[in-house]
């Protein structure tokens, strides 16, 4: 399967094999009029499959969001042509709004308009955790 | 400006300082009567707790202050579904500190980002109750003259006992102190109290069923009572109400000098017949709770006697 180079835009590479759509999903890309190409079950030396999703326009991304879902992405820029910039994605420190605290106890459950916290607390598990109750939430 | 949501934003010298005034409050009472003229305590309590609730009364009324709250959330807005940050805001229009408890954890914390005057956290669900172990701390100073190489048993609920939690991760920070883990399996302490606090410090520790077989290795037993407002089903609770029962009995087996604490209040399991042995300190837990509020509002208000 060919599909083509990008003039100006945004490769993210080495996504897990599997959550591409949902990366798909989570940055609005299904909103965008540009050409997007999602790529799934790609060969790959380092992970033996991976996804891989390119969109023919440069755009904001939340790092975080990304990072939180899938540490292991990398994310291209390309302009005219060439690969720009190079940027391995992280664990976040912090994330706002991206999972909600299932803790029955929290102050969360009954006030909805709060910012939902969390904090790593465990990079090697992947593990959060509630800024406000301290619940944890494992993603590895 | 400082606030108190959690034992373990305070270092163990900001915890020999609060002893410290505590220490002068108690010897010389006359001397703080008026460090807080002028200024209002607001006691937030949206659950009921009188206890605690007539500790920070007492506490800035013998400082020389004043006290505003509620002792209900039904006499609050927050009954009209009015949010915490709302009321902490308002709040912090009239007062100068706030002592705040709430039945959800974490709401403390939301009001620290709102109120713009210091909060302490007087006890959020199950999950924080820094003043208690500030009373627990002051009480094992006074007694045993230092906290180092202390073996400290935990009996009976451990796994919903925020106060349990809250003591083990403000002892572990000390030399030599070993904890004796007393509880049923289904009410053993959390793991993350050992991941986080325990293990990291290097403080040793054992699990055990029987409080018979460990109370001779005692220098303080900490008991807690089974909350029945922390089970979902009240067969568990039934069954697990009478597990531990400290008698006149078993405290023969016990150091000359150890001491027996418990945060209060008490169902039954701590016989009244042991109220009459010295090393019952429990009632003297109150009284340390008291003097440690009043170093604490103190330092959170930057008073200086």
């Amino acid at each position: 399967m060919i599909i083509g180079q990008i003039k100006d835009g945004i490769v993210l590479d080495h996504i897990t094999a599997g959550r591409g759509m949902e990366i798909y999903n989570i940055l609005g890309l299904d909103k965008l009029d540009c050409t997007v190409a999602m790529i799934k079950n790609a060969d790959s030396e380092k992970m033996g499959k991976k996804d891989i999703i390119k969109i023919a326009q440069t755009m904001d991304l939340d790092l975080d969001i990304l990072g939180y879902i899938d540490p292991g992405i990398t994310v291209n820029i390309i302009c005219d042509g060439k690969r720009a910039k190079r940027e391995k994605l992280r664990l976040p420190q912090t994330i706002k709004d991206i999972i909600c605290c299932k803790n029955p106890r929290c102050i969360t459950s009954c006030e909805q308009e709060l910012e939902q916290e969390f904090r790593l607390v465990n990079e090697e598990t992947q593990t959060y955790r509630c800024v406000y109750c301290d619940s944890e939430v494992s993603r590895g | 400006m400082r606030n108190l949501i959690d034992i373990m934003e305070l270092s163990t010298t900001e915890i020999d300082e609060l002893i410290a005034v505590a220490q002068d409050i108690i010897a010389n009472p006359d001397k703080y009567r008026e460090a807080c003229k002028y200024k209002k305590l607001a006691t937030l309590f949206f659950e009921p707790s009188t206890r605690t609730r007539l500790s920070f009364e007492t506490a800035m009324l013998d400082l020389g202050g004043k006290v505003i709250g509620f002792s209900d959330a039904k006499s609050s807005s927050s009954s009209k579904g009015e949010s915490v940050a709302d009321t902490v805001t308002v709040v912090g229009c009239y007062a100068d500190i706030i002592a705040m408890r709430h039945p959800k954890e974490g709401a403390p914390l939301v009001a620290t980002r709102h109120a713009g005057i210091p909060v302490i956290n007087a006890g959020d669900g199950g999950h924080n109750h820094p003043t208690q172990t500030l009373a627990d701390l002051l009480t094992i100073w006074r007694e045993k003259g230092h906290f180092d190489n202390l073996t400290i048993g935990l009996c009976g609920d451990l796994k919903f006992g925020r106060t349990v939690h809250s003591l083990m991760a403000a002892m572990s920070r000390y030399k030599g102190v070993k904890f004796v883990l007393i509880s049923p399996d289904e009410l053993k302490v959390p793991e993350y109290v050992i991941r986080d606090y325990v293990t990291p410090n290097g403080i040793e520790y054992k699990e055990v069923r029987s409080l018979d077989e460990v109370m001779g290795e005692l220098d303080v037993l900490y008991m807690t009572r089974v909350q029945q407002e922390r089970f979902f089903n009240e067969a568990d609770y039934l069954r697990l109400r009478d597990t531990y029962i400290l008698t006149p009995e078993k405290m023969k087996n016990a150091k000359d000098d150890c001491i027996v604490m418990h945060p209060l209040p008490r169902v039954n399991e701590i016989s009244v017949k042991v109220d009459e042995d010295p090393r019952a300190c429990y009632f003297k837990q109150v009284k340390n709770g008291k003097f440690m509020r009043m170093a604490l509002i103190l330092k959170l208000l930057e008073v200086e006697v």
